[in-house]
């Protein structure tokens, strides 16, 4: 039973939304106006651009803007994913905790796929190496207490295929 | 890297103001002029430190979906069930991990309903189950990130 739990509010955007997010999902121009430069392309004023991504951050459709740092080529060579068995009367607590922890970059709660997959919360943990991360996944295993029914950290070996979402192209 | 550079990551991972002269306001603040905060913006996005400068869009609410998938592959069949995978245009990432779940996917899709859809199509192209393991909440996507 494949089952999806989207926050789905295509509603909430409109063409110039759109038309902005594919002038602006490669990112900005690095000029000192950028908004007009965006407005220029869309065909609006560059003081509608900034109304329209103010908006989009005030609901959510955009997460934040500025730096998207890449955690690889900034000498953190060693991701792993840590995967917890937790109870799930506690996930949310524990997900907001290990989430507020600096070296975790995502967490999510997940499905189990029982028996052979027990896991039902995920942390993304970032070190320089694998060393300096198992001693992280030490730190969040110390906070679960014996409520770390099982985990496991899954490290990536090869990158089989990346690239970019494409996004605003809905119908 | 130097200070500034590391200041700039520091910094603007979020926040960048909308105005009309936004580097001008953010490099007041960094002690530098608009024009040197525009040039190591650039270069750290040509030395690959940024992948990105601007908005970072939630693909769920522009009324997409994605869901993290993982499959056992057989080693001996590794490079064709990659191919076979990432022949499928939703498959936006792919890593190969070390774990009898060793193959790792994203699905991005433009509806809700595709995801299950691909999912059959990869189950049979492959012959192989395939997990879904779609978010069902989340807690924490990472905004800070110390260099």
């Amino acid at each position: 039973m494949p089952e999806t739990r989207p926050i789905s509010a295509p509603d909430t955007i409109d063409d110039l939304d759109r038309a902005i997010i594919r002038a602006t999902q490669a990112g900005f121009p690095r000029v000192p106006e950028p908004y007009a430069a965006v407005a220029a392309e869309v065909g609006v004023s560059a003081g509608e651009v900034m109304r329209r991504l103010q908006r989009m951050l005030d609901s959510g459709v955009i997460r934040r803007i500025g730096a998207v740092p890449n955690h690889y080529r900034l000498g953190f060579r060693g991701n792993g994913m840590s995967v917890w068995d937790v109870p799930d009367d506690k996930i949310r607590r524990y997900g907001r905790l290990i989430g507020e922890l600096d070296f975790v970059s995502h967490a999510y709660h997940r499905p189990r796929h029982l028996p052979e997959w027990p896991y039902n919360l995920f942390a993304m943990v970032h070190g320089r190496d694998r060393g300096e991360v198992m001693l992280k996944v030490e730190r969040i295993a110390a906070l679960l207490g014996d409520d770390d029914r099982g985990h496991d950290v899954l490290f990536s070996t090869r990158i089989l295929k990346k690239t970019g979402l494409r996004l605003g192209h809905g119908s | 890297m130097d200070a500034i550079d590391r200041e700039i990551i520091n910094r603007l991972q979020g926040g960048f103001p909308l105005c009309e002269r936004p580097y001008r306001e953010v490099a007041g603040g960094l002690g530098l002029d608009e024009e040197a905060l525009i040039r190591r913006i650039d270069r750290m996005l040509e030395d690959g430190r940024l992948s990105r400068f601007g908005p970072m869009y939630h693909a769920e609410r522009l009324g997409g979906a994605l869901s993290l998938c993982a499959m056992a592959v057989p080693e001996a069949r590794f490079d064709e069930v990659v191919a076979q995978v990432n022949a499928f245009p939703e498959v936006a990432h792919n890593y190969a991990r070390d774990h009898w779940l060793n193959m790792w996917f994203v699905l991005a899709t433009e509806t809700p309903e595709r995801i299950g859809e691909v999912l059959k199509a990869i189950e049979s192209a492959t012959g192989l189950p395939v997990y879904d393991m779609p978010k069902q909440e989340e807690f924490y996507v990472g905004l800070r990130f110390e260099v």
